[in-house]
């Protein structure tokens, strides 16, 4: 059995202020996490404050783009796409919710490599996902 | 301070409607509360708190107070989710307890079977929720959000379809009594494994109703809950707690349990085997599994174990759960199965569950909801109760 990836459409997200630099990078291709410089952890997703340390002292970071599946699964009933809805450990160490792209859906499994890719949204907005290595 | 033994769960009442195409939101939360009243044998005019959450509509509960017509001294629309009414019976207990209000009132009420809701539906919440822009374009939804969780719960734990699947066959064996119960016909672990798979490792029938309806409880003073007729059900312990995704660095593996379960029963003053029954929210049977372990009836990642071969069936498991039928079979009303959970605990306290599903000597029982999601943010409550 094989449930090869298929794109679908994907929604606009909603952007608050401050999440504009995000979404600006990923139109670059990379992808962006936020590193407190006072405590020195990354967090995602991106916020104005270290929900750690409660530090306003936080960067934007450019992130490999490697990591490891933590869990996924594949919405079969949600439309007429089935689709890899997925957590990705980050090689920084922060899980980050994405999509598993370009392979055949029955083949994904936790623990797997990931790397970097994008996809678009209707209105051309890149989203960083995860596609097997 | 405790609010152990200061109030009583004097009214219990689940609307007996699972599809409400003619009435409305707000008239189901008043006929609930109707219900809970006589059930109680006080009249509204005795209600001086009330206790609402986010499916009440209008402000908070101040147009529902509005649409009910009543009168008073404390007021609470904590929302969290499905368990929001164990966490209000604890916020009652509060108020009661510092004498904020004497008779608290909670309902509980929605459509969304008339109004065409479902588990698979991506949905907006709106502009200002700071993580919907890294999460609606993923396609986040109900079902795929719990089944993550059950997803890494079998990778790390090793638990199977089949023991998932346990959970639904205990909770059809009880609802096989429930004449109001959306689900009566008893189904066996293949059925659920045959059923199809929504979103991996989670069948059709690994997930809960939709159901139209809704339920109320009243809260009393010890001296008013002691004049009235009704058997005795004293609140010994609540506890609450969010549980998120910490920044990013978060296990799924287990839920705000295993941080109310301990307080409840510190505060409650019993152990593990002097529960004699409980409601265990199961928006999904992952939920009930995750939630057995977390609160500390068995080791963490034994859940599986622990649910399967009829365990959790009335009369023959040594841990009946959900004799209502649950969430799975009976009841989901407004997608918020928490208050189902209190009712049935009062019912086998009270000796008033069916014949079939009664717990003998239900002394003391235990209800615990989670609400929102074991994929990202979801609040827990406990509450244990005993029959005076």
């Amino acid at each position: 059995m094989a449930t090869p990836y298929q794109d679908r459409k994907l929604n606009d997200p909603n952007l608050n202020v401050g999440d504009e630099p995000f979404f600006e990078a990923t139109a670059q291709g990379k992808l962006l996490l936020k590193k407190c410089k006072d405590c020195g952890e990354y967090h995602y997703y991106p916020r104005g404050i270290c929900p750690y340390c409660f530090s306003t002292n936080v960067d934007w970071v450019e992130a490999k783009g490697t990591g490891t599946i933590y869990t996924y699964s594949i919405t079969r009933r949600a439309g007429p796409i089935p689709y890899c809805i997925a957590y990705v450990t980050l090689d920084e160490g922060v899980n980050m919710m994405t999509n598993i792209v370009d392979c055949d859906l029955d083949a994904i499994r936790c623990g797997q490599k990931v790397k970097l890719t994008f996809k678009a949204t209707a209105n051309g907005t890149q989203i960083p996902m995860f596609a097997p290595v | 301070m405790s609010i152990k033994g200061k109030s009583y769960l004097v009214g219990a009442f689940e609307h007996p409607t699972r599809k409400a195409t003619d009435k409305s939101v707000a008239q189901l939360h008043a006929e609930c509360a109707k219900g809970a009243l006589e059930d109680a044998g006080l009249t509204k005019n005795d209600i001086d708190g009330y206790f609402c959450a986010g499916d009440a509509p209008g402000m908070g509960g101040i147009g529902m107070a509005n649409y009910m017509g009543l009168r008073l001294k404390h007021i609470d629309s904590t929302d969290t989710g499905g368990s929001s009414y164990l966490v209000h019976v604890g916020h009652a207990a509060q108020a009661i307890a510092t004498g904020k209000c004497n008779v608290a009132l909670i309902t509980l009420a929605g459509r969304p079977r008339s109004e065409g809701s479902s588990g698979t539906q991506v949905r907006s919440r709106g502009t200002g929720v700071p993580e919907e822009p890294f999460e609606l374009p993923y396609g986040p939804v109900t079902v795929n959000m719990y089944a993550m969780a059950a997803m890494r719960h079998m990778h790390q734990y090793g638990t199977t379809a089949e023991q998932l699947a346990w959970v639904k066959v205990a909770a059809s064996h009880h609802a096989q009594y429930n004449p109001n119960a959306m689900l009566r016909d008893v189904v066996t672990v293949q059925d659920v494994l045959d059923s199809p798979m929504v979103s991996d490792p989670l069948h059709r029938l690994d997930c809960c109703v939709v159901s139209d309806g809704g339920g109320a409880l009243i809260m009393a003073r010890p001296e008013i809950a002691k004049s009235l007729k009704r058997p005795l059900v004293k609140l010994l312990g609540a506890a609450e707690a969010p549980k998120h995704t910490m920044g990013g660095k978060f296990d799924l593996t287990f839920s705000g349990a295993a941080w109310t379960g301990p307080r409840c029963f510190e505060e409650a003053g019993v152990k593990h085997a002097d529960i004699k029954y409980a409601s265990i929210y199961d928006s999904f049977t992952i939920t009930v599994v995750m939630q057995i372990e977390d609160l500390g009836f068995c080791e963490k990642g034994q859940g599986g174990k622990f649910v399967a071969d009829g365990n959790l069936i009335a009369g023959t498991g040594k841990f009946p759960f959900n004799t209502d039928g649950g969430g799975l079979c009976n009841n989901h009303p407004a997608n918020r199965g928490g208050m189902t959970k209190v009712i049935e605990a009062v019912r086998q306290l009270r000796g008033e569950a069916h014949p079939a599903v009664q717990v003998k000597n239900c002394g003391i029982a235990l209800a615990h909801g989670t609400g929102g999601s074991l994929g990202h943010r979801h609040g827990s409550a406990t509450v244990i109760m005993e029959r005076e």
